[in-house]
């Protein structure tokens, strides 16, 4: 029925216009566009389905059919997950709660006619529009480095191809071969990522290349679990893994990808391997939209609400909100809070005071699990910390263990809180 | 109640459990010995003392739970022990009030003692079988505190199932709906007293795992209440 009237209209726009389908929101159901399906987007959606009882209209725009989750990817290059046990499909979201799931890349968006123009064409009336894009790379932050590059020196910091990719470098490497990470500047996603990713690759090659060596140029004097990475490579993989903080030069990099040379503080190595993290920014469908102000898109900590446009709410790694990390557990944490916002706001649901959460487990060595989180609040000003934890040095295996077994479990729980 | 455990709860109902240097009994070791015929079924307790249904008891003060080679715990107690909980008298008094609201999936079928002095009194008795307990009856880690003090009135809040859905998506992202317990426990249909009572030992940090103090920590009374409401009716269609 639904489906019949709309195809009625649209045709008959398409012929007195002759301009791409358009029809007016505000006619019938309220509609609700979600650009990005991963932790942010896909959560956003699902709830917006799941508890508006079919009262909303709900399209999640995602170019990919499998969607490979960040978190627990850097496992993967460590052995310790399937690659396509960090994958997922929009087939529940789509069968069981209604959401049109579109598979296609959102190349425009018109604030003042409130729609969205996808690649393929199609444009999408909204009357909320819920941005969830994560991260694109800063053009120029590693020199000698750009996106062109990212199958001689991945970034894998999206996880897919790029992850598996880079392993297989990895387990191509020379005997006794040099692994050089290029570690980003903050803020970025997932601040301890990195640092889990050396200690999986580490993990990796103490099996099958023991006298291979990391070299990890960093440009933070601190980072994410510093002394908790630092006392378990020490542990675990004793002289294998060299960080070079900016004092002594881990800020002035330089890299060439054909010669397969870092450069670090005008000191030139051979490497086999070079994982190029290069500084972020907001997903560019947010320049796009002319929402960001500098590399991220500002929003409001009570709603997710952009603070350029209130019918457009932002959510995960893209936003500067306040002080929660980038993490796929905050963008979880966040949309929810938006899909209340958004409920509240297009069919008078009830509305209650945001509250977010975060926690980031990660693994160091076979069950040597570690976590960090906090608790948030929304002020006028920002996303404000309430309390938070932390894993401490010197815990005992059982403690470590159970961390790890903690992480797995919250994998499945946010897996099945995002993709249904 | 005996003149020890009523200073300890007037100490704590004001917010003052470091008072209680002045105390010197726990309670009635000979009456915590009739009371213990309840819990020799199970347990044993002296020189000759083996695990049996339960562990021994010897030397529970201070010990880490679940920290007995060669008796299998349930997974629940394991967590627990792992998350840093130990046998205090403070701990104890908790878990002997009500075994399940401080560690849930424990295999200890034992209702909880719900007298203060009898509970002070049987923690006397084991007190004697604890070598070198520490800093017991003076000071404060091992001051009688009751299990989460809840007054009938918090018990009797009846929590909105509308609110407790909405928070219920803070506790969904680890704990799932349908209750798998891999890693992290489930939390769908528990009786909604136990989850109030366990919420409420989080807040207070008689549980230890950190996470669940946080999340626990900033939740209201009538909060705790919708989220055990939701939780405890909670059905499959979700």
């Amino acid at each position: 029925m639904k489906l019949n009237r709309r195809r009625f209209i649209g045709t008959a726009s398409a012929a007195t216009l002759a301009a791409p389908t358009v029809w007016g929101a505000g006619h019938g159901m309220p509609k609700v566009v979600v650009i990005g399906g991963g932790a942010g987007g896909a959560t956003a959606a699902r709830y917006l389905a799941k508890d508006s009882d079919g009262a909303i209209d709900v399209s999640l725009v995602e170019p990919s059919r499998s969607y490979y989750t960040c978190f627990f990817s850097n496992l993967y290059i460590g052995g310790f997950r399937e690659i396509g046990s960090i994958a997922h499909s929009y087939g529940t979201l789509a069968a069981d709660y209604g959401v049109n799931v579109v598979h296609d890349w959102a190349v425009g968006i018109d604030r003042d006619a409130k729609t969205v123009t996808l690649a393929g064409g199609a444009v999408l009336p909204y009357d909320r529009l819920i941005l969830s894009p994560g991260i694109d790379f800063v053009d120029g932050a590693v020199p000698g480095w750009d996106i062109s590059a990212q199958n001689k020196m991945p970034h894998a910091y999206k996880a897919g191809s790029q992850t598996e990719l880079l392993k297989a470098q990895i387990e191509a490497m020379p005997e006794g071969g040099t692994f050089a990470m290029i570690a980003p500047p903050n803020p970025y996603r997932c601040p301890p990522g990195p640092y889990e990713r050396v200690s999986m690759v580490a993990h990796l090659l103490k099996q099958i290349n023991p006298t291979a060596k990391i070299i990890v140029a960093d440009p933070k004097e601190k980072f994410s679990k510093q002394a908790l990475f630092q006392e378990g490579w020490g542990k675990h993989y004793d002289g294998m893994i060299d960080w070079i903080g900016p004092d002594f030069g881990g800020g002035t990099v330089e890299v060439n990808p054909d010669e397969m040379t870092v450069s670090i503080d005008g000191e030139v190595t051979n490497v086999d391997v070079c994982n190029v993290i290069p500084a972020m920014k907001a997903g560019r469908i947010c320049e796009i939209a002319g929402i960001t102000d500098g590399n991220w898109a500002p929003v409001s900590g009570h709603t997710m609400q952009s603070r350029m446009d209130e019918n457009i709410h932002v959510l995960g790694d893209a936003t500067n909100q306040g002080d929660m990390p980038k993490s796929g557990f905050s963008a979880n944490s966040q949309a929810k809070v938006a899909a209340m916002a958004v409920r509240g706001a297009l069919t008078g649901a009830k509305v209650f005071p945001a509250k977010f959460t975060n926690t980031c487990w990660s693994l160091i060595d076979t069950d040597d699990g570690v976590k960090v989180g906090a608790s948030y609040q929304a002020t006028d000003e920002k996303i404000a910390k309430v309390d938070g934890f932390i894993s401490q040095t010197g815990e005992d295996a059982a403690l470590r263990k159970a961390t790890f077994e903690e992480s797995v479990g919250w994998y499945a729980g946010i897996t099945a809180d995002m993709f249904g | 109640m005996g003149g020890f455990a009523k200073l300890c709860f007037a100490a704590l109902a004001l917010g003052l459990s470091g008072a209680v240097a002045a105390v010197e009994r726990i309670g009635d070791a000979e009456s915590g010995a009739e009371l213990w015929t309840q819990c020799k079924g199970c347990h044993q307790i002296g020189p000759d003392a083996t695990n049996r249904i339960g562990p021994h008891l010897n030397g529970i003060f201070g010990r880490q739970a679940a920290a007995i080679d060669g008796f299998s715990y349930s997974k629940s107690m394991q967590r627990a022990g792992n998350d840093g909980l130990t046998w205090t008298l403070q701990t104890l008094d908790a878990y002997i009030h009500n075994p399940k609201a401080l560690v849930s999936g424990t295999r200890m079928s034992f209702r909880g003692l719900k007298d203060d002095q009898q509970r002070a009194d049987l923690l006397a008795f084991l007190r004697d079988f604890s070598d070198n307990p520490a800093n017991i009856p003076e000071a404060a880690p091992t001051a009688i505190r009751d299990l989460p003090d809840l007054s009938d009135e918090i018990l009797a809040i009846r929590g909105d199932p509308d609110y407790g859905e909405y928070l219920s998506s803070e506790c969904t992202t680890c704990h799932q709906r349908d209750g798998s317990d891999q890693g992290i426990p489930s939390i769908t249909l528990w009786p909604e007293e136990d989850f109030v009572l366990a919420m409420h030992a989080y807040k207070e940090k008689l549980r230890p795992h950190p996470v669940m103090q946080m999340m626990a920590g900033r939740l209201s009374n009538d909060e705790i209440a919708a989220l055990a409401a939701y939780f405890g009716a909670l059905s499959d269609e979700e």
